[in-house]
């Protein structure tokens, strides 16, 4: 008999690598869906027949949809996504490089973002109602309503053009060091920063205050303890489910939704390298990147629902 | 000028002073900033160029799906890439002039129908491999086959047979062409080693510059090759591109110093950037003009009469004031003006005249429906703004227009040289010939304007083997006319070629034949 969390987590996570079948049949579908075939966006407007032909039969058109989809599949499960019809580059190979700066911006824009959204929701709770609770509200809801390329370019003119502290050109290379990465990644981040940090610092606060209602935080406060500490301590721990779902959403969108900081910063990620290739028609390239995109998005959000089985102490010591 | 200060400006520019040392210095001597700044401009150019250091230039036109090989090469990254690692047979100089480069000297036959070129002695690839007329074959071999996809693959269909012997290369044309060496300058036909068959995007040639790095759509690196041919180019040691798409990102990378150099500077910034110190608008008036193409074989633009009053109906220098900002020049309805050779000046210049509109629109018998002008973003930068100022000087000569605002995807492959009327732009060509064969001619693939004249058809082929300048210029003026009078093209302005500099940046010329120097601007130019 398995404990009934493993086969929660077991279900759960087969749900999840379900959906990304699913979603990998539709980016397939969607692709072919589109007007020409590859063979038609490789040779162009001036191809013979003959030469479609062949290029085809090369290419195993010719086969039926479910077939090609099923040989498209196997070869992306070993790392083989094809090579790109625009210039002829091996698409697990520049993609790779892509991918990896998109999680280095991402993983650096939260780590600075994820604990101070988590600090300033405790903080603003501790001093609910009062003016730092209302200061943080003001100007997160602030920053996260103004559009992230106008900060972006008041940061850039301030900061870079003025002040002349940080590059206003995020371009990072194998060749930099760590130090000089991070030095030419400090706006971006910034700006990543200031736009998701209000939804998980606003979530933070109101799955605390949740808590804060119930029983046994008044015997907290009873026994005398801390009001910090009762929060860290007692209210947090039992608020974390709702807190988490809303930093994997977060998480999901600075690694699948930050083209525009890329292209105002200049940032060679995987946003502006989809775009290049959807606007030349280069299918297996879409195809590729819809799949990352889909992994990455459905991956965190599973990460979500196991960490909210794991918090639950219902499910984790059951009667 | 006193002594003191010039010495002073000569040891500056051979780096023996700093710059900000002798700015000061001079100030003391009582000479203005500007006035200091200019001395030391022509001390530097006296002093000649400073070899070494890193040049970056920031710009616009480079995609994640560029490839180093010559024959795809289509956006301003890609071509300046090509300018740093290849070279062609011939060069289109500042001037207009053709100067020789890989190949030494060319003549013709007195019929301009065969041509031959000598390849130059002692000219390396960067794989070490020695240039010959074999390799010059091979790479014009390969940009003739269908297959490559090259973008001069237009410009080599005219010719019959091509012949390697010796150190020569002939070209034998099936019509006489006097331009055939104009057409070896185009950019995409970079001599490569054995012609880049086995590898066609290998980036080796014989310029200036190694490839170092190639991030398509992020950055290419350079360095210097040690054993090319020519010491006046390839001046810094390493050059860098970063590509930049962002218009603002572009201009706020030059003013933070982290780039030497910029394209496409916006017109609406240029007053902005000019008080900027330190930074250096360079501006050339160009070949490039924004159109709007009337199909002439579709009603109702079939009337030349219609034709004539939507071309009396436009304001165009109202269009150079506030579309290009001052910086362009008048179109007249041709597409050649006085940056190409040969250009006849004495053709008037047609003007916004609405009593003329009205007579000519009252001729044609158009029943009075809106006529539709299609536009879009990408047409060229404030198309739609321009639609909407020939509307309006339309509409005050009693003709009606409706403006139709297409996306931008999908502009050029659904509306442009589909629809009867819509907004365009054209590159320009370096030689006359090669601009009306472009478009012009009855047969041609971008006749965008549809525009079948038997007797200018004639009169191009006739100017076109023809090896007498003075004849020529006059056969060209002709044919200016006839479009001018009966074509479907209404061209507005000529627009600048805008590009911006750090102050540092020395050696920059005007070259009319394309943005950032004809795409010399890395490897001519160096760092005081």
């Amino acid at each position: 008999m398995l404990h009934p969390i493993v086969k929660l987590l077991v279900q759960r996570i087969a749900l999840g690598l379900l959906l990304l079948f699913a979603a990998s049949a539709l980016i397939f579908a969607g692709t072919q869906l589109l007007p020409g075939d590859v063979a038609q966006s490789i040779l162009g407007q001036s191809a013979t027949p003959e030469a479609l032909a062949n290029l085809r039969a090369e290419l195993g058109l010719n086969d039926p949809p479910v077939q090609r989809y099923f040989n498209w599949l196997f070869s992306a499960l070993h790392g083989d996504l094809g090579t790109a019809l625009s210039n002829g580059e091996d698409i697990a190979q520049s993609l790779g490089k892509r991918l990896g700066n998109t999680l280095f911006l991402a993983a650096c824009a939260a780590a600075v973002s994820v604990p101070l959204a988590l600090i300033l929701g405790i903080v603003s709770v501790r001093y609910r109602n009062r003016w730092p609770d209302r200061l943080i509200s003001a100007v997160s809801l602030a920053s996260i309503s103004i559009p992230e390329f106008l900060i972006a370019y008041v940061l850039i003119f301030y900061v870079a053009v003025q002040l002349r502290w940080f590059p206003s050109v995020a371009m990072i290379s194998d060749a930099m060091t760590l130090g000089q990465k991070l030095s030419a990644i400090a706006l971006p981040v910034a700006v990543l920063t200031l736009v998701v940090l209000a939804h998980m610092m606003r979530m933070t606060r109101a799955a605390i205050l949740n808590v804060m209602q119930s029983a046994y935080i008044e015997t907290a406060e009873l026994k005398g303890l801390a009001p910090i500490r009762i929060i860290a301590r007692h209210a947090l721990p039992n608020a974390i489910a709702p807190i988490v779902n809303v930093i994997m959403l977060n998480l999901a969108y600075l690694v699948v939704g930050v083209v525009v900081i890329e292209v105002v910063f200049v940032y060679p990620g995987m946003g502006q390298y989809l775009v290049d290739h959807v606007a030349k028609r280069d299918v297996p390239v879409v195809q590729a990147c819809g799949l990352i995109f889909a992994a990455v998005y459905i991956g965190l959000n599973t990460v979500a629902d196991v960490v909210s089985i794991l918090a639950n102490p219902r499910l984790r010591h059951p009667k | 000028m006193s002594r003191e200060l010039e010495d002073l400006a000569r040891r500056a520019a051979l780096n023996l002073v700093n710059r900000r040392d002798f700015l000061g210095r001079a100030a003391a001597l009582g000479v203005t900033a500007a006035g200091a700044n200019a001395l030391l401009a022509s001390a530097v150019r006296a002093a000649g160029p400073v070899k070494g250091g890193h040049l970056k230039a920031g710009l616009q036109g480079g995609e994640s799906t560029n490839s180093l090989d010559p024959a795809l090469s289509a956006s301003n990254v890609p071509f300046v890439v090509l300018r740093h690692f290849g070279e062609t047979l011939v060069e289109v100089g500042p001037d207009n002039r053709l100067m020789p480069r890989l190949a030494e000297e060319f003549s013709s036959t007195p019929d301009a129908a065969t041509w031959s070129f000598k390849i130059r002695k002692g000219v390396e690839f960067h794989n070490g491999k020695t240039l010959t007329a074999e390799d010059v074959l091979e790479t014009m071999r390969r940009h003739s086959d269908e297959n490559s996809k090259s973008g001069a693959l237009g410009i080599m269909r005219g010719i019959k047979e091509m012949k390697a012997s010796g150190d020569t290369f002939t070209v034998t044309l099936e019509t006489p062409n006097a331009d055939l060496p104009y057409l070896m300058a185009d950019y995409h036909l970079v001599i490569q080693p054995g012609g880049g068959r086995d590898d066609p995007a290998a980036g080796v040639g014989t310029g200036p510059y190694v490839v170092e790095v190639n991030e398509p759509g992020v950055r290419h690196g350079f360095r210097r090759f040690a054993n090319y041919w020519d010491d006046s180019r390839g001046h810094a040691e390493t050059t860098e591109i970063l590509v930049i798409n962002d218009a603002t990102a572009r201009t706020s990378a030059l003013q933070s110093g982290q780039v030497h150099m910029i394209n496409r500077l916006e017109p609406k910034i240029v007053s902005l950037v000019k008080r900027v110190p330190g930074v250096q608008v360079r501006n050339v008036s160009g070949r490039g003009h924004y159109v709007f193409i009337m199909h002439c074989d579709t009603p109702p633009f079939a009337n030349n009469d219609l034709r004539l009053a939507l071309k009396y109906a436009i304001n165009r220098e109202e269009m150079v004031d506030k579309i290009l900002r001052g910086y362009g020049g008048l179109g007249n309805d041709m597409p050649i003006n006085a940056a190409y050779p040969l250009f006849d000046d004495t053709i008037p210049q047609r003007r916004y005249d609405p009593d003329k509109a009205r007579f000519h629109y009252k001729k044609s018998g158009h029943d009075g429906s809106p006529i539709v002008l299609r536009t879009s973003d990408v047409a060229f930068p404030g198309a739609v703004d321009a639609a909407q100022l020939f509307q309006q000087s339309a509409a005050a000569c009693g003709i009606p227009l409706e403006i139709k605002r297409e996306p931008g995807d999908g502009y050029w492959s659904e509306v442009w040289n589909k629809q009867p009327f819509c907004a365009s732009y054209w590159g320009g060509r370096p030689t006359q010939d090669q601009m009306y064969s472009t478009a012009y001619l009855s047969t041609a693939d971008w006749n965008d304007t549809r525009f079948k004249n038997e007797e200018f058809d004639r009169l191009l082929l006739e100017a076109r083997a023809e090896l007498n300048e003075a004849r020529r210029k006059e056969l060209y003026s002709r044919m200016g006319r006839i479009v001018r009078d009966e074509g479907g093209l209404i061209c507005p302005m000529f627009n600048d070629f805008i590009d911006a500099t750090d102050a540092r940046v020395q050696g920059w010329e005007k070259d009319p034949n394309g943005e950032m120097m004809n795409g010399f601007a890395m490897v001519k130019c160096w760092l005081a």
